[in-house]
C-alpha cells in the first residue's frame, strides 16, 4: 500500500521540479545569447566618446549618425550591394546546377554513384583558405579578379556539394511512383520537373538556398582575397576601417547589425524546415 | 485494340522477376492478375506500361512493336496501390492534367473533369488538395484521372490494398462499373482470389514470375490446371492429401479405401495428389459416400459468421471452412469429413488429371 503511494507521488514531484528549473535554465541561456547582440546593437546608438568612456546598458544619448554615416558613405554601402550580387548569383548557380545533380543521385543507379555523391561532401572538409591561392592566381590571370561572378564561383565549390547533399534528401521523400504517374499522363521530363517535382520540394529549395546564403553572406576569405574594389564585400569592408583617428566603434556596430538583418529575415521564411536542412534532408 | 506480350521477361540484379511469358490481352476485356506478393504482379504491369524494359520478348499493341516505346508516347494509364496524385495541385487539376498534356479545349476538359468526378463521387471535394481528403476519395483521385485520359489500357496495382474494409467493398463494385463505361482493356492485380472472382472477365495467376494459367476467371477457378494453380486461385489455399489409385479405389494414407464412381474409373493407377477446397471439408456425416477422418485441431479463426479450423489429419495440414461461429477446444480431436466428389486429382507433374467438372478422358489422360 505504502509503496503504491510512493510512487503515484514520485513522478510528480519531479515534474513540479522540472517545471521550475526548466524555465530558468531557458532564460539563462538566452540572455547569454542576447548579450553579445544587444551589446552590439545598443553600442550602434552610441557615440563613439560614449562607448569608450562609460559603461553605459542604454545608450544616455541615442543618436542615428552611425547608421546615417553607412547609408551616405558609398564606400560603405556599396559593400552591401556588392554581397547582395554575389550571394544572389552563388545562390542562383548552386541550385540551377544542384537541382538536376541531386535528382540523378535521388532516381538513378549509375556507375561509381555512392562514391561520387560522397567525394562531393569531401570537398567541403578542405577549408576555403586552401582554395585562397589558386582561386586568386587563377582568376588574376583570366581577368576575373575583383568581379561578383569570381566570388559567386569561388563560394560553388562549398555549396554546390553541400545543396546536392541537401536537395537529394528532399527529393528521395518524394516517391518514384509520381515521376512515373507525370511520364504516364504525359509530361515530358521538364515539363514534370518545373510543374510537378519542384513544387513537391519547394521546402527544400528553400532550404538549400539558406545554407548558401548563409555560407557565402558570412565567408571572408575568398571574398576578401578575390577582390580589391568594385566587388568588395561588407565583411570584408569591416575589417579594414582602422582610420588616422582609431577604430570607429559605433560605425563598426551598425554596420554588424545591419549585417544580421539579412539573415535574420532569410531564417524566418525557412524556419519550418530548417531542422531538415541542418540533417541534410534525411528526417 | 490488343495488347500482345511475346516471350517477356525480366531479370534484375540476377534475379529473375518474370519469366517469359506470352499472353494476348483482348480489346474491352477485365484482365486479372493473381497471385500471391512478390509473384510478380507489378513487375508484369511495369512491363505492360512501358516502365521497365524487357530483358528478352517483345510487346505488341495493335499488331505494332512497341517494345522501345517511350511511356509517356504509349496509350496507357496506370493507378498505384499508393494513392498516388499530384500534391500541389487540386482534385480538379489532378484529373485535368493528362488532358491538359493532351491539348485538349478547355471546355472540353472542363467537361470531362466535371463527368470523371460526377462518376467517381469527387464532387464535393474538386477543389480541395489531395492531402486534404480521404484515402478513398484520394485513390479515387487517381483513378479518375487514369480514367480521364481515354485509354486502350488501364493498369490498376492493388489499387485497394491500402484502403480499409468499408471504402474496398465500395469501390470494389464501382470498379466493374468503371471497366464497362470505358471500353479499355482494363488490367488489374490483385493477391485476392475472392476480388478476382467478383471482378469476373479472365484471370492470370501467377507464381514467381510465371504465369501459370490465363482463361476466363470461372475457368481458372473451376478447373486450376496444375497444383499451384490450384493453390493460388483459393483462399485459404486449397488442402492436398497424398492418394494411390488403383483398381480397387482410392487409398488414402490411413488406410482407408474409397470406390471411384464411373467417370473417374478411367484414372490410371498410380499416386496422386488429391485435393479440395476448405469448404468442403465438413464436420458431420450425413452424405453417403463420404470418407471420415480423425483430426487434431490446432487453431481456430472466427471471422464473424465463419469459422476456419486448421487441423492436423495424418501428416497434413488441412483449412476448414466451417459455417457459424464454432468454439473448439485447441488440441481436441475431430472427426471431420469429405466427399471425393469434390476432389481435384493432380498427377506427379503437379497436373490436374481429373476435377469435380472435369473428367480424366477430357484431360487427354
Amino acid at each position: 500500500m505504502s509503496a503504491e503511494l510512493r510512487a503515484d507521488k514520485r513522478p510528480v514531484a519531479r515534474s513540479r521540479r522540472r517545471v521550475r528549473v526548466g524555465p530558468v535554465v531557458m532564460a539563462v541561456y538566452l540572455v547569454f545569447l542576447l548579450v553579445p547582440i544587444y551589446w552590439l546593437i545598443i553600442m550602434s546608438f552610441k557615440s563613439n566618446s560614449e562607448i569608450l568612456s562609460s559603461f553605459t546598458l542604454f545608450p544616455d544619448n541615442f543618436t542615428l549618425k552611425n547608421y546615417r554615416t553607412i547609408l551616405e558613405d558609398p564606400s560603405w554601402y556599396m559593400g552591401y550591394v556588392n554581397s547582395f550580387i554575389f550571394v544572389s548569383l552563388n545562390m542562383v548557380i548552386s541550385l540551377l546546377v544542384a537541382l538536376p545533380a541531386a535528382y540523378a543521385f535521388s532516381r538513378y543507379r549509375f556507375f561509381g554513384d555512392n562514391h561520387l555523391f560522397f567525394w562531393l561532401l569531401t570537398n567541403r572538409m578542405a577549408p576555403p583558405a586552401v582554395f585562397a591561392l589558386p582561386f586568386f592566381q587563377l582568376y588574376s590571370s583570366v581577368s576575373l579578379f575583383d568581379t561578383h561572378i569570381a566570388v559567386a564561383l569561388a563560394h560553388c565549390l562549398f555549396n554546390v556539394p553541400l545543396a546536392v547533399w541537401i536537395l537529394e534528401g528532399f527529393m528521395r521523400g518524394v516517391p518514384r511512383e509520381i515521376d512515373e504517374t507525370a511520364f504516364i499522363d504525359g509530361y515530358s521530363f521538364p515539363r514534370f520537373f518545373t510543374r510537378i517535382f519542384i513544387p513537391m520540394i519547394a521546402p527544400g529549395i528553400g532550404v538549400t538556398a539558406f545554407f548558401c546564403f548563409m555560407f557565402s553572406w558570412v565567408e571572408l576569405l575568398l571574398s576578401r582575397t578575390l577582390t580589391s574594389v568594385d566587388a568588395k564585400p561588407i565583411t570584408a569592408i569591416m575589417t579594414r576601417t582602422v582610420s588616422a583617428s582609431g577604430l570607429d566603434w559605433g560605425v563598426l556596430a551598425a554596420a554588424g547589425v545591419l549585417t544580421i538583418i539579412p539573415g535574420a529575415i532569410v531564417i524566418y521564411f525557412v524556419r519550418n524546415h530548417i531542422a531538415k536542412g541542418f540533417a541534410l534532408g534525411r528526417v | 485494340m490488343s495488347l500482345r506480350l511475346q516471350s517477356v521477361s525480366k531479370i534484375s540484379n540476377g534475379e529473375t522477376h518474370i519469366y517469359p511469358t506470352n499472353l494476348e490481352l483482348q480489346k474491352g476485356t477485365m484482365n486479372v492478375l493473381l497471385g500471391p506478393t512478390s509473384s510478380g504482379k507489378t513487375s508484369l504491369m511495369r512491363l505492360m506500361a512501358g516502365l521497365d524494359r524487357p530483358d528478352t520478348g517483345k510487346i505488341f499493341w495493335d499488331g505494332a512493336d512497341v517494345t522501345k516505346k517511350r511511356v509517356q508516347d504509349r496509350d496507357i494509364a496506370m493507378v498505384y496501390q499508393q494513392f498516388v496524385n499530384y500534391p500541389s495541385m487540386t482534385v480538379y487539376d489532378n484529373i485535368a492534367s493528362p488532358l491538359k498534356i493532351q491539348k485538349k479545349s478547355s471546355s472540353e476538359i472542363d467537361a470531362k473533369v466535371k463527368e470523371m468526378a460526377e462518376l467517381l463521387q469527387l464532387t464535393s471535394v474538386i477543389d480541395r488538395k489531395p492531402n486534404e481528403i480521404s484515402g478513398g476519395q484520394q485513390q479515387r483521385c487517381a483513378m479518375a484521372r487514369a480514367l480521364a485520359k481515354d485509354v486502350g489500357l488501364v493498369l490498376m496495382d492493388e489499387p485497394l490494398a491500402n484502403l480499409d474494409y468499408k471504402l474496398r467493398e465500395e469501390l470494389r463494385f464501382e470498379i466493374p462499373r468503371l471497366f464497362e463505361a470505358s471500353g479499355s482493356i482494363f488490367v488489374y492485380a490483385t493477391t485476392e482470389p475472392e476480388e478476382a472472382l467478383l471482378l469476373g472477365g479472365n484471370t492470370a495467376t501467377l507464381w514467381n514470375g510465371q504465369v501459370t494459367q490465363y482463361g476466363p476467371a470461372m475457368d481458372v477457378y473451376r478447373d486450376p490446371l496444375d497444383e499451384t494453380t490450384a493453390r493460388v486461385y483459393s483462399d485459404p489455399p486449397m488442402n492436398f492429401v497424398s492418394v494411390r489409385k488403383d483398381g480397387a479405389g482410392v487409398h488414402f494414407p490411413d488406410g482407408q479405401l474409397t470406390r471411384l464412381n464411373e467417370d473417374l474409373a478411367s484414372l490410371s493407377d498410380g499416386e496422386y495428389r488429391a485435393g479440395f477446397r476448405a469448404h468442403h471439408l465438413e464436420m458431420s456425416d450425413n452424405q453417403s459416400g463420404s470418407i471420415e477422418f480423425e483430426a487434431e485441431l490446432v487453431v481456430t479463426e472466427l471471422t464473424g459468421s465463419d469459422t476456419y479450423i486448421h487441423v492436423d489429419v495424418m501428416d497434413e495440414r488441412w483449412i476448414g471452412l466451417m459455417p457459424g461461429l464454432q468454439t473448439f477446444e485447441v488440441g481436441q480431436a475431430l472427426k471431420i469429413c469429405l466427399d471425393p466428389q469434390n476432389f481435384f486429382y493432380f498427377d506427379k507433374d503437379r497436373k490436374l488429371v481429373a476435377s469435380p467438372n472435369r473428367k480424366p478422358e477430357e484431360s487427354g489422360i
